[in-house]
């Protein structure tokens, strides 16, 4: 059984398992990936790095595709990007 | 750039799913000098996703074959530009990297096509495949509610794996007529390992009903999805639902392949006998070439690395196993084709681009897909077209044009290597 780490979504402490992606992280805690051009909230559609919905700010980093990178202990994910 | 972040192969693949990973073992096996390239995280494409952690047999004993045979596995990496000859640019954890190669084959799979109606944007509204990618990806679904709808065979596959995932999946709508569903079934005929699969799942999807002629025509929520309208043997109904997994068939990846100048023909990339592009020394194999399901990448990605490492008489022998398989992307693309009442989904201010906010009544006043970008900036966003250009194909006739890199946006330093300065997208 792989072990639970902790990250933060929005300054709140979310906890999931090892070798879970930060997409997956966030659609579970229930928020939405962000909110688009016109204030709409998305979610990740696509699972695959194509569609681009699930786009966050990693560890500082914005647009990143929170599909493709998996959730490492301590990890800083926003949404406001 | 540092000597470490280039790379030399003899014969590059692009993409890592079974296409790409047949096509790196057959030429490797052969002694060619050999590394695969993927923009995910792990190899296995999207069919064999997580396969890994499952121990799936067929994709382990691949898996195992590519190891064994010293292929250079490069994953994480996103080629985005080819900025001279015989060399693609990628993107690692914000670093470019130099890729060389004598032959390229390109492996570079296909995506889910999505169609626009309302509530479609809601959160929570994902692919059929999207959804099963993020189960594998760790998405609890246990005890879930998930309707499943769209079109072709991945609706079965995916209905089946969440069902097993303990999902209660209340309906898989499915927009083929029962007599196109029909007729692919007894294309079957011929082909027993499909039977048997075909058979296998009709077992896992004993306690799952499924409708023929139907299909989402809304989603409802405010923050999420909460419950979908569909079309059922011509009536409306709402079921409620945790999520809603809707994609309509697929669309091949050949963004790369244009980029790099190979013919295309209705949509996908030309190949001869030996997967050869028109491009001298490009091969393409799998679902860009046509849409035909694992054994047709299997089989494609083995003749394109027997060709790619000179063993074209080894090829030769697979002939007519890609016959066969191409017999069958040809009865899917007729069993699956989309219906016209699709085209009346979207309403007024159904958003039909998602990266721009582009609605339907803006693109009804365009009259192609050049003047929908000029005018509202439809598809001009990070995916670039990928989403909503099938979707305005299917509704318009549009066709999308040539293919301009970097083809997924990069930082601003990867951006600085292609010549002539090609503006950085945000």
């Amino acid at each position: 059984m792989p072990s639970e780490i902790t990250i933060r979504i929005n300054g709140v402490d979310v906890s999931v398992l090892q070798g879970t992606t930060v997409a997956v992280a966030m659609t579970a805690s229930g928020d939405a990936c962000r909110r688009s051009v016109s204030g709409e909230p998305r979610g990740a559609l696509c699972g695959m790095g194509i569609c681009f919905e699930c786009r966050a700010v990693i560890n500082g980093c914005p647009h990143v595709r929170s599909c493709q990178i998996l959730c490492e202990p301590g990890m800083d994910v926003r949404t406001d990007g | 750039m540092d000597s470490g972040s280039r790379k030399q192969f003899e014969v590059l693949v692009v993409g890592g799913g079974p296409a790409g990973i047949a096509a790196a073992v057959s030429a490797a096996e052969h002694g060619a000098q050999v590394g695969i390239v993927d923009d995910n995280l792990n190899l296995g494409g999207q069919i064999w996703r997580g396969d890994a952690r499952y121990r799936v047999p067929e994709s382990a004993a691949w898996e195992e074959r590519l190891q064994r045979a010293g292929v250079t596995v490069l994953p994480g990496m996103r080629v985005f530009h080819q900025p001279g000859a015989r060399m693609l640019l990628a993107e690692r954890d914000g670093a470019t990297r130099e890729l060389s190669y004598g032959k390229l084959i390109l492996a570079t799979g296909a995506r889910e096509r999505f169609l626009a109606f309302p509530g479609w944007t809601l959160p929570d509204v994902m692919g059929a495949g999207g959804l099963q990618a993020m189960v594998k990806s760790g998405l609890p679904i246990r005890g879930k509610r998930v309707v499943v709808a769209g079109t072709g065979p991945l609706l079965l596959a995916v209905a089946a794996y969440l069902h097993k995932h303990g999902a209660e999946i209340p309906v898989i709508c499915e927009q083929a007529s029962w007599g196109r569903l029909a007729g692919f079934a007894a294309g079957l005929i011929g082909s027993p390992a499909k039977i048997a699969q075909a058979l296998q799942l009709k077992r896992d999807l004993s306690e799952i009903p499924l409708s023929a002629n139907s299909w989402p025509v809304a989603a409802h929520g405010s923050e999420r999805v909460e419950s979908v309208t569909v079309v059922r043997g011509g009536k409306l109904e709402t079921i409620t639902c945790d999520y809603l997994a809707c994609g309509f068939h697929l669309v091949p990846n050949t963004e790369l392949a244009i980029l790099l100048g190979c013919t295309t023909r209705s949509g996908y990339v030309s190949v001869d006998e030996n997967q050869q592009t028109s491009v001298a020394d490009v091969y393409c194999a799998g679902e860009p070439t046509g849409i035909a399901g694992i054994d047709g990448s299997l089989v494609e990605g083995q003749i394109a690395g027997l060709s790619a490492s000179g063993r074209a008489v080894e090829a030769k022998a697979l002939l007519s196993e890609r016959q066969k398989t191409r017999r069958f992307a040809a009865r899917m693309e007729r069993a699956f084709r989309l219906r016209q009442e699709l085209k009346g989904l979207p309403d007024a201010e159904t958003v039909i681009c998602r990266c721009e906010d582009v609605r339907y009544s803006r693109l009804q006043q365009c009259g192609s897909w050049r003047a929908a970008k000029l005018h509202t900036r439809c598809g001009m966003g990070p995916c670039q077209g990928r989403v909503c250009g099938p979707a305005t194909q299917f509704l318009f006739g549009w066709t999308p044009e040539s293919v301009r890199p970097p083809i997924f946006p990069a930082r601003v330093e990867s951006l600085a290597c292609i010549p002539g300065g090609a503006k950085p997208q945000t």
